[in-house]
């Protein structure tokens, strides 16, 4: 399976920089499995990554690959889209990358609808700095900022990017690796602002501290959690208490951004044509 | 200086005094003159102390602000106030007398026109009291041609609008010239 | 009506720049509404698709960075307006556009600081923002309009200069400039130099995207080209890809800043007024060479060797020219609508070898010719 996938990376980059048990490569494995399932052209596709462990994604990728600042990936990819519809443009962010620091361009860029495919590594904490508490933390769990355990509530990113306008959302776990790639090939297919979530583990800066050492543990800890929407529906609010539930959370059809834009082109320079407007000398 | 004319417009916020400059600047290009404007307001779309300031020259204009006109439109109390004394020896003030009643004694010529109220009474839109003051300016300082003027403003003004804005400009017009024939 | 009065019309500094901007082939605009800089981006609305080009309103200035550096990957020449506020939230991409090297235009139309400051009255305080704002050693290039005209032909020269050095290039415009309206003649289409971006001509597999040839400007690749390459902001090795490399990091610091030495003559502009045998030389740019150039015309009228001299390139600074200066003038008299920002630089090139005074104003109005008269009166006493 690697072999197919090498195609789509740097091999001369490698090895990556992930700690041992990190989930970001499984995660990174999906997405190139729903590319190469879509067939995506290499040359016509462009991957931009933010800051944070997750965000290096891009630099091990074969593809065109722009590696932003903290928060504004999906503000660079805005720009890339909208002045070439024609390019795939998938984003990849962590928790703190894109809920903290990047919110408001998150709620935006789904509010636009703008057709991107935004993969949300979610390990729950920032990495990279060494195990500060991110706006995606579960309350109560310990970081270096929280050493006594957050206080503050975590967002929700899935529903709010529903709320803010998302035409697809799903979230699937690092264990669940084909229903992550599924997702991640619809949320590809779905022409408009697509969230992927992907669950992911971060032994190394979240676990040690949360009473899960390993990979492994928190692997298990996913699979144990993890809850199908289908089934979700069934539980009580009691039972799905704690729980993360996954697979295809939200869609719903809404014109796309760049699309609008073209129309808008078409119908202003029809206008113009009619000599309503006369065009300018300069 | 050569042949330079300084104008400052000025009132409250809302009384098209920018873009009462703008065209009055305009029309001195159309009169093939040198012409620039530039502007002061707050921070209100609405209500303010607010001045357009045009000069009009033959010449390369260096400094853009205006610091004693030769030409001040006062359409309220406030702005005659700060800018009387600011007037150039020899220069004219024209006061909407509709909102400006007292006037100091300046070194220049006072006119005294009822700008707004002709507006709204004979337009019945007192908006267009912009264009009146601008027809009384052009009649009294023949800064720029009628003819130049009446084309700025068209170019200027949404569509639309044509009859009541040359309707205005010749209400303008009309009062300087009632203007100085004793009424002042 | 001769040609040049029909040709001649009224025009605001702030649209003469966006007509530049889109004149030198800008066709991607993204930008946040914000005092005195909106008209930019509201012309930039309505004319970018009649020309088949884009327009966004962005969520805040940082975002609006970030979207021209996207465009402008993807091969469409891009620019932002602002003012201070928004200038400071631009900083960060700034320095990621000097950084990963993506020609990129921002106009900062500058009003009275700091913080919100008088959001309708002019300054010039964003001088020294504009050349070390971001952080970290970084090239730019910073250009300044006094007129209309100007604003437009330097406009025009800011999106030459960034495709040409693969570099952020800032208009640095004032609330004065940018609201002004005078009397213009713009040059014809033919009259108006176009300078694209070097695009490679290697093939794929022998490109570099950072490898610089004998202009010390590397060729670029467009995203989506059939270049697959890395864009970074972190410090990067000739194929893009990151490194911690000591060499390779200073080399590449070493390149930014090379790329604009060795091209000074094309980069620098300056204009100059009685010049030639003057004592006393008022040094100003923007708006405030308007009055500065009132004063000397007086000061001639007084028989005082009073001379303008006015760098229209304020960044990077035109040493070599006022290394002249300190050689030929008794006085340099720097008027600015800030504390005196450009003047230390004037003060730092001449050395002591002559007089530099300031004439400064922060209280949100334009210096008037009569007190940089004053301070020219004063030195010739």
């Amino acid at each position: 399976m690697m072999e197919e996938l090498e195609r789509y990376l740097r091999m001369d980059r490698f090895p990556h920089m992930w700690c041992p048990g990190c989930g970001n490569g499984i995660v990174l494995g999906c997405m190139l499995r729903a590319i190469k399932k879509l067939d995506l052209e290499q040359d016509r596709t462009v991957i931009v990554g933010g800051i944070g462990c997750s965000s290096r994604a891009v630099g091990y990728l074969d593809f065109n690959t722009l590696h932003t600042t903290h928060g504004r990936a999906l503000a660079y990819a805005t720009g890339i889209k909208l002045a070439r519809p024609e390019l795939n443009v998938i984003v990849v962010s962590g928790d703190g990358d894109l809920t903290a620091i990047g919110g408001n361009h998150f709620i935006h860029a789904a509010r636009r609808n703008i057709d991107l495919t935004l993969v949300l590594f979610n390990n729950s904490i920032y990495g990279m700095t060494g195990g500060q508490y991110s706006p995606l933390t579960p309350a109560g769990k310990k970081a270096t900022t929280a050493p006594y355990g957050t206080i503050e509530t975590g967002f929700d990113a899935s529903e709010l990017a529903g709320a803010a306008g998302a035409t697809f959302v799903g979230r699937g776990t690092t264990y669940h690796t084909e229903l992550l790639t599924g997702l991640i090939v619809k949320g590809i297919q779905n022409k408009g602002f697509s969230l992927v979530e992907a669950i992911t583990a971060c032994p190394t800066a979240f676990g040690r501290r949360n009473k899960m050492k390993s990979g492994t543990e928190m692997l298990l800890w996913q699979k144990e959690n993890a809850v199908h929407i289908n089934r979700a529906g069934r539980l009580s609010p009691e039972e799905l208490d704690g729980k993360i539930v996954i697979g295809e959370l939200h869609r719903h059809e809404a014109p796309e951004y760049t699309e609008l834009y073209d129309k808008l082109i078409l119908n202003v320079r029809q206008e113009t044509d009619g000599a309503s407007i006369k065009p300018m000398k300069v | 200086m050569g042949d330079r004319t300084e104008l400052r417009l000025s009132g409250t916020g809302g009384q098209g005094l920018i873009l009462a400059g703008i065209i009055m600047a305009d029309a001195a290009i159309r009169d093939g003159k040198n012409s620039i404007q530039s502007q002061s307001y707050g921070p209100e779309a609405r209500g303010g102390a607010s001045r357009a300031e045009v000069i009009i020259g033959d010449e390369e204009i260096d400094y853009p602000k205006v610091t004693n006109p030769n030409v001040l439109l006062v359409m309220s109390q406030e702005a005659c106030d700060k800018f009387a004394s600011d007037l150039a020896s020899g220069g004219v003030i024209i006061a909407d007398s509709t909102y400006v009643q007292e006037l100091p004694a300046v070194d220049g010529q006072i006119c005294k026109l009822p700008i707004s109220q002709t507006a709204r009474e004979e337009v019945g839109r007192e908006m267009v009291a912009n264009v009146v003051a601008l027809g009384a300016v052009a009649r009294i300082t023949g800064v720029v041609s009628r003819a130049a003027l009446t084309e700025a403003l068209m170019a200027r003004i949404p569509r639309g609008t044509e009859e009541i804005n040359r309707k205005a400009l010749e209400l303008g017009w009309q009062l300087a010239e009632q203007g100085s024939t004793g009424v002042l | 009506m001769s040609r040049v009065v029909e040709l001649a019309r009224l025009m605001q500094g702030n649209e003469a720049a966006a007509e530049g901007a889109l004149a030198a082939g800008v066709r991607f605009f993204a930008g946040y509404p914000i005092t005195p800089s909106t008209e930019l981006a509201e012309i930039m609305a309505e004319r970018l698709p009649r020309l088949g080009g884009k327009f966004i309103q962005m969520e805040d200035e940082m975002a609006s960075m970030a979207a021209i550096i996207g465009a402008s990957l993807a091969g469409v020449k891009s620019l932002t307006a602002t003012s201070g506020p928004g200038f400071s939230l631009m900083q960060e991409n700034i320095g990621f556009a000097a950084m990963a090297e993506v020609p990129c235009v921002i106009v900062n139309v500058q009003r009275s600081g700091p913080s919100t400051g008088m959001p309708t009255a002019p300054a010039q305080g964003d001088v020294m923002q504009a050349r070390w704002g971001t952080h970290g050693d970084h090239p730019v290039i910073a250009l300044c309009p006094s007129s209309v005209r100007e604003a437009y032909d330097l406009a025009v020269r800011s999106v030459n200069l960034a495709e040409k050095y693969r570099m952020p290039v800032i208009l640095l415009m004032d609330e004065v400039i940018g609201h002004l309206r005078e009397r213009v003649v713009l040059p014809s289409p033919d009259e108006i130099e176009i300078v694209n971006r070097r695009e490679t001509q290697e093939a794929p597999a022998d490109y570099y995207a950072y490898r610089a040839d004998e202009t010390g400007v590397p060729p670029m690749a467009n995203f989506g080209t059939g270049y697959r390459y890395h864009v970074t902001g972190l410090a990067h090795d000739e194929t893009g890809n990151p490194t911690n490399d000591p060499d390779k990091a200073e080399s590449l610091l070493l390149r930014l800043h090379d790329k604009l030495g060795r091209n000074l003559e094309d980069i620098l502009i300056e204009d100059s007024r009685s010049l030639d045998d003057a004592e006393v030389v008022v040094l100003a740019y923007g708006a405030t060479a308007r009055p500065a150039r009132q004063a000397v015309k007086e000061a001639r009228r007084q028989n005082i060797k009073a001379g303008l001299y006015r760098p229209l390139t304020l960044w990077p600074f035109p040493t070599a020219s006022v290394d002249r200066l300190a050689r030929q003038a008794r006085t340099i008299i720097v008027p600015e609508m800030n504390l005196g920002q450009y003047r230390i630089e004037v003060e730092r090139t001449v050395r002591g070898r002559a007089s530099v005074v300031g004439v400064n104003r922060v209280n949100g109005e334009l210096i008037a010719p009569g007190e940089i008269l004053q301070a020219i009166l004063e030195v010739v006493k």
